[in-house]
């Protein structure tokens, strides 16, 4: 279990987070989601003890974060935003050293390695050196290795930027096997489909301050079921309705050219922001 | 402690691994160079306290590679952090600063160690054997403590790889110069003499050397190695806790 409570952090002049207070439960898949500079990677920094924080309490499973405790470190694998592999060294290799870095001893740690890299589908790569494998095989590679030390709290920093569609999904798939297997996971992304897709509940960040925590589904019913865009001159409005019937009135009584489709997660975002992500 | 220190050291040793072939060349052209250019220009006419300068020299070059090669992690872990954010995955996993710092330390020595066996060789191949006893190793051993322990505060403290290489001609290279690598120190004038004798290079550089022809080196030398090694350690650990933002 995550919590934090009147998080603040004030890099020399900039705030990047203001009065967070949060609670992620036991084997929960929360998506922290905000635009670029909203304080993300700063949170999932702070939770893993990397980045000192300036007023507040943040801990892990009960373990305190502030004073860099050595049970806070063991219960959280970090999957951070950028990739932080030894490029020079094999696949093997760079999960020995996590391995090592975490106490495991030899015989569990080549068992563990040997089961994650069958979860994460590169059995075949072992010996392969890092700085050959695909960006998509690298991000897998990173989620095996935050795995491998059994973390209860799983945290993924932007898990599938920078990825195509269908590497995406494998990863969403990925991500939502773990989660199933009890651990609990906390991520960030600025795809809002992706927290619509996989999160049990979403916080939007907006300048280093939560604007709503909520599940997917609640923030999408507030806005309606239905929602009908309309091109303007230089913009698009978009209209939402509850039930399909009022729609069919509002289009027959007007003669612009709609787009209809179900509400979304955007919708809520840019009703609940004023502004679009990304 | 000890986990801890191993895992980072055990890291180093394989990329170190992964690039010997490629090292152990470039650890053999300066020292090569400067037997070639020094010694046989200085040739068997000049000699100093009874040895030829190739005998010299030779030791002042072990000295200056196991400092120019413990102070080489000092740019390892540089584009590690800065380049690879691979020190992030140390950050996160439950090592201690002090760990982290006698790991880097420990791989920065083994790398000195090893450019030392090559220079070694070398020597060999002009005809200059030296006397290997403890004393020697001794000294090797803290003189690559203190630049290793440098190296890794020194890494903590700049911003960028840029400046990385700034320290290194600031220090490192006047350090290379000074330190009796070339010249025996009493050739310089008196004045220079005392600014000189505060280098640590100078001590390791007269440690060394005094050993290699078979004799016992200056207590205080070794000692000044020792405690400005472990204060260098200690500097190194409280920096890496400032790494922080
Ligand atoms: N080390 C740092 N020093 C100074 N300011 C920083 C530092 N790291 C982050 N910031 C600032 O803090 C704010 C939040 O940054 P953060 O990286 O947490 O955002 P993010 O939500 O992860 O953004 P992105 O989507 O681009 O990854 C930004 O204004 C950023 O410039
Ligand atoms: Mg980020």
């Amino acid at each position: 279990m995550i919590r934090i409570e009147n998080l603040n952090k004030t890099y020399k002049t900039i705030q990047a987070l203001k009065d967070v207070n949060l609670e992620v439960n036991k084997g929960e898949l929360f998506a922290f989601l905000g635009p670029n500079g909203a304080g993300k990677t700063t949170t999932i920094r702070i939770l893993t003890g990397l980045t000192r924080l300036s007023s507040g309490t943040v801990s892990l499973n009960g373990f305190d974060v502030g004073n860099r405790s050595v049970e806070s470190r063991r219960q959280c694998g970090l999957v951070p935003q950028s990739i932080n592999l030894d490029r020079e060294l094999s696949v093997f290799e760079n999960l020995t050293i996590h391995g090592k870095l975490f106490r495991m001893d030899r015989q569990e740690r080549n068992k563990r390695i040997d089961e994650l890299l069958d979860y994460v589908e590169m059995g075949d790569r072992k010996e392969t050196l890092v700085k050959n494998l695909s960006g998509g095989l690298k991000r897998r590679l990173m989620i095996a290795r935050a795995l491998l030390h059994s973390p209860s709290i799983l945290f993924l920093d932007e898990p599938t930027v920078g990825l195509d569609a269908a590497i995406r999904r494998k990863i969403w798939a990925l991500i939502r096997k773990i989660q199933q297997h009890g651990t609990t996971i906390f991520l960030t992304t600025h795809y809002i489909e992706e927290a619509e897709f996989l999160a049990d509940r979403v916080a939007f960040l907006d300048k280093g301050s939560i604007v709503i925590v909520d599940t997917p589904r609640a923030l999408m019913n507030r806005m309606g079921t239905w929602a009908l865009d309309r091109l303007k001159e230089d913009d698009m409005e978009t209209l939402y309705f509850n039930d399909r019937k009022e729609v069919n009135d509002y289009i027959a009584a007007h003669k612009d050219s709609f787009t209809l489709r179900r509400v979304n997660l955007e919708d809520a975002f840019l009703a609940l922001t004023g502004k679009k992500v990304k | 402690m000890i986990y801890g220190a191993s895992a980072v050291y055990y890291r180093e040793l394989l990329i170190l691994r992964r690039r010997l072939t490629r090292l152990i060349p470039s650890w053999c052209v300066s020292p090569l160079l400067y037997l070639i250019a020094f010694g046989f220009a200085m040739g068997k006419h000049v000699t100093l306290d009874g040895h030829t300068y190739m005998e010299f020299l030779l030791p002042g070059l072990i000295a200056m590679t196991s400092m120019t090669q413990a102070f080489a992690i000092s740019s390892e872990i540089n584009i590690a952090r800065f380049y690879w954010n691979i020190f992030e995955e140390i950050q996160a996993a439950p090592v201690s600063d002090i760990s982290y710092v006698a790991g880097e330390v420990l791989a920065g020595m083994t790398r000195a160690f090893l450019a030392i066996l090559v220079v070694l060789v070398l020597g060999l191949l002009f005809g200059v054997v030296l006397s290997l006893n403890p004393w020697f190793w001794l000294a090797i051993l803290l003189n690559s403590f203190l630049f290793a322990s440098l190296a890794v505060g020194i890494a903590m403290l700049v911003k960028s790889h840029a400046d990385q290489s700034l320290m290194t001609s600031f220090v490192i290279t006047p350090m290379a110069f000074l330190g009796g690598t070339f010249f025996p120190l009493e050739n310089f004038p008196v004045w220079a003499q005392k600014i000189i004798y505060f280098l640590p290079l100078t001590h390791a550089s007269t440690a060394i050397r005094t050993a290699a022809f078979g004799n016992r080196p200056s207590f205080v030398s070794l000692m000044i190695l020792a405690v400005g090694g472990t204060l260098l350690f200690c500097i190194s650990v409280w920096c890496v806790k400032k790494a922080k933002d």
